[in-house]
């Protein structure tokens, strides 16, 4: 296990990049702290893919070093760099018992017999495959065949760290949280480093300590589900994790009062002066429905998902989603909307602002 | 973590030569593929005594007489039109009835049909020596010898099977549910096998037309038995030439180039789906 | 897939099966008829039973000819598919040079048989061939109409020149087929060439290999155009395989009634073999997509 470093690390396919536009992951610098599980969530595109490649070995960076345990491995293949991945479908040896699938990593390595034997022993209890050891890899379902691949990932002991692209994307629905919590608990039980891509919010929410949310080539927040819940360092963010997303209202903001389109929304903190295109933006489930206070609103909607209803209406002609509990009326005495001003955050050019007070700390913590 | 400085110059230092040694295999292989035909294209441009007379490894009278021998001379030039039509023939022939029975064979099982899709096979497996006789004397009988449509009959023997294969391993491709959906919507069979289905197994009819055309084509032993001057394949034409009037050798390495043409071409404008192309489908 | 039972898909079927049995059925009906029965000329023909079979079984003619053939296809087979697989692992996998390999590879597929023949009896002349008269400058003593040996190595290097290509096609679509995390996950797992040939490539290829061999198997035993115009059979018989000698016997001597019963035991042969070879295709088949 090691701790990764990516040092001013950047990736275009263009030989001759010329502007940021040109790069599919744009400069990053930051340190996966060994033993942790990561996820990298974005939409397709987004430069996912291209960072796992890097950490891997498949891809060179075009500037900016990746290091190992400060070991710079930004040169060294994949097979020196002593990571196990797994990918968006199974790959298993089809000719091989899941046996020697499990073993085949050893093995060229050069590891002897009995050594071999035990790990794959182990490795088979670990993710519940003992009985099938000696089938052949052809033949068996999806999941079984991922579950090899994830035995074969982790069959190494000092593995520097475990990839996993995409992993769950053809396992059926009912097989994929079992997958999932399987995963969670091995990662618990020997605290691999693992970096898990995902286009999918649930599965990194629910998987990883950290989530890495990656925009258009740009990490645009770190930090842990609930932070990025509570404090999206970007609209993009808000916008992406959640279900429905944060709302988003163009504002103009003095002091600790946002003006919407002339009506006012009291905030929790003070902000300076702020340019460019400024918005504030609330989560559904911190804005309310009222008879009295807030922002004039019509319903549109109102969908009942079982725990709660998901109320779409508008606001000065702008679509915003309120979550009322299950047990909440909903009638026509409420035309207005409110939200609790400590939870409402400012973007200015979609980057979060932090509040007066605490402008010098770092925006992941703020919260 | 151990063995990372170590072995990263070493795979590194393996991976350099690797790709000149596959670059070496390839121009070897080529090289043996072009270096006959080259030499049939050098023999081509040279006059009869020259290739008798000195042994030179390019032309050093370059000449074009052997191929405006092979051009003005309708005896020779029919040859490639005579092979041409039974060739169009068979591969429109082929595939007319090849669709519908591949169809069959993908979509339903019926009383017979694994029998029937390894006898249909078979037939590519019958060596067309077998042929040769019984086929001279069925057309003779019916009047048919020495036309093109008796020799387009006689490739549907090969032909038709590989087709049914070809085409029964493309149409597997394509979900049931998209029949379904058509019959859904009103469409008659016909209309849906034309219509919709036909555009989407372009691609193996297109393979289908490939192989027929192909092994039409390159063809001697039947289409030389069942002809005799009207329908004369170019393939017959030469070796008879070369039995009769001695060896003109620039005649006939002319007359070789000639036949390579028409395969070039196809393969040029096919040179795309080749490789899926040669896996029937079945990859 | 799964397929439906309907027993009026017989229907679509029966253009093919009018059609194969026009041009197989009868065919193969007058083979029959002429296998069991002599003929003094004048169309008299009277029924003579097994005879010509018994006859062409005990004749050496026949076992030569079918020993040739069997040394022939098992020598070009194991010629042809390791190196075709070894050039379809040389094969550029992506860019332009994919289209120009593909296009030069397939070019001796699509030369007409007899001129393949013609290519190789003009390049293998001593006196005005390439090969014939560099051979025989370096003092390698070579002649393809003298010696037995000169002869079947022209007809080998000849079908390997000839047909090795289809091989590597196939061989070359199987590895196009292959997803690039396999080879990503062999790097991985630290796997050598030969690990990843074995455990990746291989497998992969199977089916389009099995493909290669029964079409190599089918077509190499059915070989007449090449050999015939490059050596006729010859010199003496060494070069002569099954069908020289049946077109021989059947069209040269008109021996209808042995020529016959060589044709039904042939065809049985090849067809025999081809069996074989489509059951455990078909059982691998199963297997790779249960």
């Amino acid at each position: 296990m090691a701790k990764i470093t990516l040092d001013n690390l950047a990736h275009s396919y263009l030989p001759h990049p010329k502007s940021e536009d040109d790069f599919a992951l744009k400069e990053l610098n930051h340190v996966w702290a060994d033993g942790e599980a990561y996820a990298l969530l974005g939409a397709s595109g987004c430069g996912k893919s291209t960072l796992l490649n890097i950490i891997s070995g498949l891809l060179r960076p075009s500037q900016g070093r990746v290091l190992f345990d400060d070991r710079d491995v930004t040169d060294a293949p994949t097979a020196a760099r002593n990571i196990a991945q797994v990918f968006q479908f199974p790959v298993v040896y089809d000719t091989m018992t899941v046996r020697d699938n499990l073993a085949f990593p050893l093995r060229n390595r050069g590891r002897d017999e009995a050594y071999v034997a035990a790990r794959v022993q182990e490795i088979a209890k670990m993710i519940g495959m003992e009985a099938e050891l000696d089938q052949k890899a052809r033949g068996l379902t999806a999941d079984a065949k991922q579950k090899i691949s994830l035995g074969r990932g982790m069959v190494r002991k000092d593995v520097n760290a475990l990839l996993f692209d995409e992993p769950l994307t053809v396992i059926d629905p009912h097989m994929k949280w079992a997958l999932r919590t399987q995963l969670k608990s091995l990662h618990h039980q020997f605290g691999h480093t693992m970096i898990y891509v995902t286009h999918d919010q649930t599965e990194a929410l629910t998987f990883a300590d950290k989530v890495v949310v990656m925009h258009d080539g740009r990490v645009v927040q770190i930090g842990t589900p609930q932070e990025l819940f509570e404090r999206p360092a970007h609209t993009f963010v808000g916008y992406f994790i959640g279900s429905p997303g944060m709302n988003l209202l163009p504002a103009r903001i003095e002091g600790d009062i946002a003006h919407v389109e002339g009506a006012a929304v009291p905030l929790g903190h003070g902000y300076g002066a702020l340019s460019g295109k400024v918005e504030i933006g609330v989560r559904p489930e911190f804005a309310r429905l009222s008879a009295d206070e807030g922002l004039p609103m019509t319903i549109r909607r109102v969908e009942d998902v079982g725990r709660h209803k998901i109320v779409r209406a508008e606001v000065f002609g702008r679509e915003i989603n309120i979550i009322a509990p299950e047990g909440e009326g909903i009638g026509p005495d409420k035309t207005r909307v409110s939200f609790d001003p400590d939870r409402i955050n400012v973007y200015a050019d979609d980057w979060l602002v932090p509040p007066m007070a605490q402008r010098s700390g770092p925006v992941g913590e703020a919260a | 973590m151990a063995d990372m400085s170590v072995a990263a110059p070493r795979s590194r230092g393996l991976s350099l030569p690797r790709v000149n040694i596959r670059a070496v295999v390839m121009v070897l292989y080529l090289g043996f593929l072009l270096l006959p035909i080259y030499w049939l294209i050098n023999m081509s441009l040279k006059t009869n005594s020259e290739i008798l007379g000195t042994f030179s490894l390019w032309p050093q009278n370059l000449t074009f007489d052997n191929y405006r021998t092979i051009l003005t001379d309708p005896a020779w030039y029919m040859g490639y039109v005579n092979s041409l039509i039974y060739v169009v023939m068979n591969t429109v022939i082929s595939l007319t009835v090849a669709l519908p029975a591949a169809y069959a064979f993908s979509r339903y099982r019926f009383m017979g049909d694994k029998h029937l899709f390894f006898w249909l096979l078979t037939n590519r497996m019958a060596p067309p020596a077998v042929f040769a006789l019984p086929f001279f004397q069925l057309y003779s009988s019916i009047g048919l010898f020495d036309t093109h449509i008796a020799v387009a009959l006689a490739h549907c023997l090969f032909n038709v099977p590989l087709a049914v294969w070809i085409l029964e391993g493309f149409m597997r491709g394509v979900p049931k549910e998209i029949d379904e959906t058509a019959y859904i919507d009103g469409y008659s069979f016909g209309r849906f096998f034309v219509k919709i289905f036909m555009p989407l197994i372009a691609s193996g009819i297109g393979v289908a037309a490939f192989f027929n055309f192909m092994f039409s084509w390159v063809e001697l032993l039947l289409s030389r038995t069942l002809t005799s001057v009207n329908a004369k394949p170019i393939a017959a034409t030469m070796t008879r030439t070369v039995s009769a009037s001695g060896l003109d050798w620039g005649v006939l390495a002319a007359a070789g180039v000639l036949t390579i043409v028409p395969g070039a071409l196809v393969i040029w404008f096919v040179r795309n789906y080749i490789a899926k192309g040669f896996a029937l489908g079945r990859v | 897939m799964d397929k439906s039972v309907n027993n009026k898909a017989w229907f679509l079927v029966l253009p093919v099966l009018f059609l194969v049995a026009f041009s197989a059925v009868i065919p193969l009906m007058t083979v029959v008829n002429y296998s069991v029965q002599d003929t003094f000329g004048n169309n008299q023909f009277f029924w003579v039973g097994l005879e010509w079979f018994e006859e062409m079984l005990q004749s050496d003619r026949m076992w030569n000819a079918l020993g040739r053939q069997a040394i022939f296809s098992a020598v070009i087979l194991a010629i042809e598919v390791p190196l075709g697989i070894l050039v379809a692992l040389c094969m550029p996998k992506r860019g332009v040079w994919v289209s120009v390999c593909l296009v030069l590879m397939a070019l001796p597929l699509l030369i007409p048989w007899n001129v393949v023949g013609t290519i190789w009896q003009i390049f293998g002349r001593e006196d005005i061939g390439l090969l014939g008269y560099t051979l025989n400058m370096l003092g390698i003593s070579y002649n393809y109409t003298q010696s037995s040996i000169s002869a079947w190595i022209t007809v080998v290097v000849m079908d390997v020149w000839h047909w090795t290509s289809l091989v590597a096609l196939l061989a070359y679509a199987g590895l196009q087929s292959i997803p690039d995390a396999y080879y990503q996950a062999a790097k991985i797992d630290q796997a050598n060439r030969w690990k990843v040939f074995r455990y990746i490539e291989l497998p992969k290829m199977q089916g389009v290999l099995m493909i290669a061999i029964l079409l190599r198997f089918m077509d190499s035993f059915m070989i007449y155009t090449e050999p015939f115009v490059v050596t006729g059979g010859g010199p003496g018989n060494a070069t002569t395989f099954l069908s020289i000698d049946l077109v021989k016997m059947a069209l040269g001597q008109f021996d209808l009634g042995p020529a016959a019963a060589f044709s039904l035991m042939y065809f049985l042969v090849v067809m025999l073999i081809s069996w074989v070879f489509y059951t455990v295709m078909t059982n691998l088949d199963k297997r790779g997509g249960a």
